[in-house]
């Protein structure tokens, strides 16, 4: 019953073990790696863990406030752009070592060659509301 | 429409269709069915009965699916695999329900969930939205827990220390959604009390009552945390408190000490004080030694060291805190608090500022961050 949010990077997080780029990897292999992600989910949804999921685009804009009634500043790349987000899911699980495992099973999709790519995921616990019990 | 009476009524008309033969999970789902067509047709048609309502809708749900099941299973040639019907518990013996939703092969939060909808009477939906999850996903969580219970068979009494750590979860989980959770933990583990005769149910019982009366102090309007010391005690449920030390002292005098009994025994320490620093904190130093003896909690050891930070001063609390792993949630915010006692400013806003960056949740962080700033702008005038 806590909640998690999984990250999956383009760019930012350390190289992948079987760190091919996925446009050189067979059809079939790209369909394999599809494939694995929807069985997660859906095998997260029968297990009632699952919350939600989405891909992120890899072009952001940068916005911010920038005076009254002026447009917003909305450019980019900045320098320190370090990582982009790729996209993300959530899952609510009872354990942080259950969502240590998740990861890790996500983590082991197929990519070149049939091989796991074995690429790194940030899993990242929510802020939520404060229990009743404090003191 | 009176949605606690039809979510009172939700175990008893359960109970009769298993007793009747119905198998535990088509019971249920046909009790669900039947919950929501109360819902729908109560209103402008009241029943002069509503169990009597309530057990003839789910029984004809359950033909009806029962009837389904069997021509389906006919099509497909699989009549033979029908299941037997499920055991019949005793009767009048409500606890079965609650053993079978805390049964120690489900998961805690599968358990919540099908305590909440087979116990509780709240709909799916209404689970959904407080645990803020899709309603699908809970569905499953549901579906699947009742599977896991489907083929549980009660011949021994089940676990109440797990049936109490179910209601426990359930209270802790406070408000969200448009379902009260701490309420509805509180009827439920009432119902239990009045059915069981178990110091410790009276404990857990008493505990969350204790907590509960003082829910309204416990946040400003902006949903700031407002500490025990800070709080305005005349917005604590004094009728809610004089019941739950009632219900400790029964408890109590029994001499089946457990750990919500002292968990509830500090709760009443505190909410029996007419001002905090009328607060007996040497009394409940000796109630946190017995619910270390008892549970030897990490987290009774920490809240220890600040109870000994009241009774015998901040070095003494920080001596008590010294010896406990600094990885402990709140180890820093209570240290940053015993400094700033010790007359540490400067080591307390430090800290202060580092126990944010851990905060569990953001009511936490916000009001650590608080304490960090206050101490920081204090020092530069």
């Amino acid at each position: 019953m806590a909640k998690y949010l999984l990250l999956k990077h383009y760019r930012g997080a350390p190289a992948s073990v079987n760190d091919a780029p996925m446009d050189q990897w067979t059809p079939e292999e790209v369909s394999a790696h599809v494939r694995y992600m929807n069985d997660f989910a859906a095998r997260l949804e029968e297990t009632g863990e699952f919350v939600d999921g989405q891909a992120l685009a890899p072009e952001g804009t940068w916005v911010r406030y920038d005076g009254e009634g002026r447009p917003p500043v909305t450019d980019g790349p900045f320098a320190e752009t370090k990582d982009l987000i790729a996209g993300w899911m959530v899952i609510d699980v009872d354990t942080h070592e259950r969502a240590v495992e998740l990861a890790g099973e996500l983590s082991a999709a197929p990519g070149a060659g049939g091989e796991p790519i074995h690429e790194w995921l940030e899993l990242r616990p929510f802020l939520t509301e404060p229990p009743t019990i404090t003191e | 429409m009176n949605e606690p009476l039809l979510r009172s009524l939700t175990p008893d008309v359960l109970q009769i269709l298993v007793r009747r033969g119905a198998g535990f999970a088509a019971a249920e789902d046909a009790v669900q069915d039947a919950l929501v067509e109360a819902v729908r047709v109560w209103p402008d048609d009241p029943p002069r009965d509503p169990k009597g309502w309530l057990i003839t809708a789910a029984w004809r749900k359950f033909l009806d699916a029962a009837r389904a099941d069997a021509a389906r299973h006919r099509r497909e040639d699989l009549a033979d695999r029908e299941p037997p019907p499920g055991p019949a518990p005793a009767a009048d013996d409500t606890l079965w329900l609650y053993f079978l939703c805390a049964h120690p092969s489900l998961t805690p939060s599968s358990a919540v969930a099908l305590t909440l909808r087979a116990v509780g009477g709240l709909t799916t939906r209404q689970i959904a939205l407080a645990y803020l999850v899709p309603e699908a996903t809970m569905a499953q969580r549901i579906s699947r827990a009742k599977r896991t219970v489907s083929s549980v068979r009660f011949d021994r009494p089940g676990d109440v220390a797990t049936v109490l750590r179910v209601l426990y979860l359930v209270f802790n989980e406070g408000y969200s959604g448009d379902v009260d959770l701490s309420a509805e933990a509180i009827r439920l583990t009432r119902r239990l009390a009045a059915a069981i005769d178990h110091p410790e149910v009276a404990g857990l019982l008493a505990l969350m009552l204790l907590h509960h009366a003082r829910r309204a102090a416990r946040t400003a309007p902006d949903g700031a945390l407002v500490p025990l010391v800070e709080q305005d005690r005349g917005r604590w449920d004094t009728a809610l408190i004089a019941e739950g030390i009632d219900i400790l002292q029964a408890a109590l005098a029994l001499d089946r000490l457990g750990e919500y009994q002292a968990q509830a025994a500090i709760a009443a320490l505190h909410a029996d004080a007419p001002t905090a620093a009328d607060t007996d904190w040497v009394q409940i130093v000796e109630w946190y030694d017995e619910l270390v003896r008892l549970t030897d909690s990490p987290v009774a050891r920490l809240n220890r060291a600040v109870a000994v930070g009241e009774a015998d001063g901040p070095r003494a609390g920080l001596a008590a805190l010294a010896a406990l792993d600094h990885t402990l949630p709140r180890h820093t915010a209570v240290a940053a608090y015993l400094h700033e006692r010790d007359g540490d400013p400067a080591t307390a806003a430090r800290l202060y500022a580092e126990a944010a960056e851990k905060a569990p949740n953001l009511a936490e962080r916000a009001h650590l961050t608080r304490q960090a700033a206050r101490l920081n702008t204090g020092m530069n005038h």
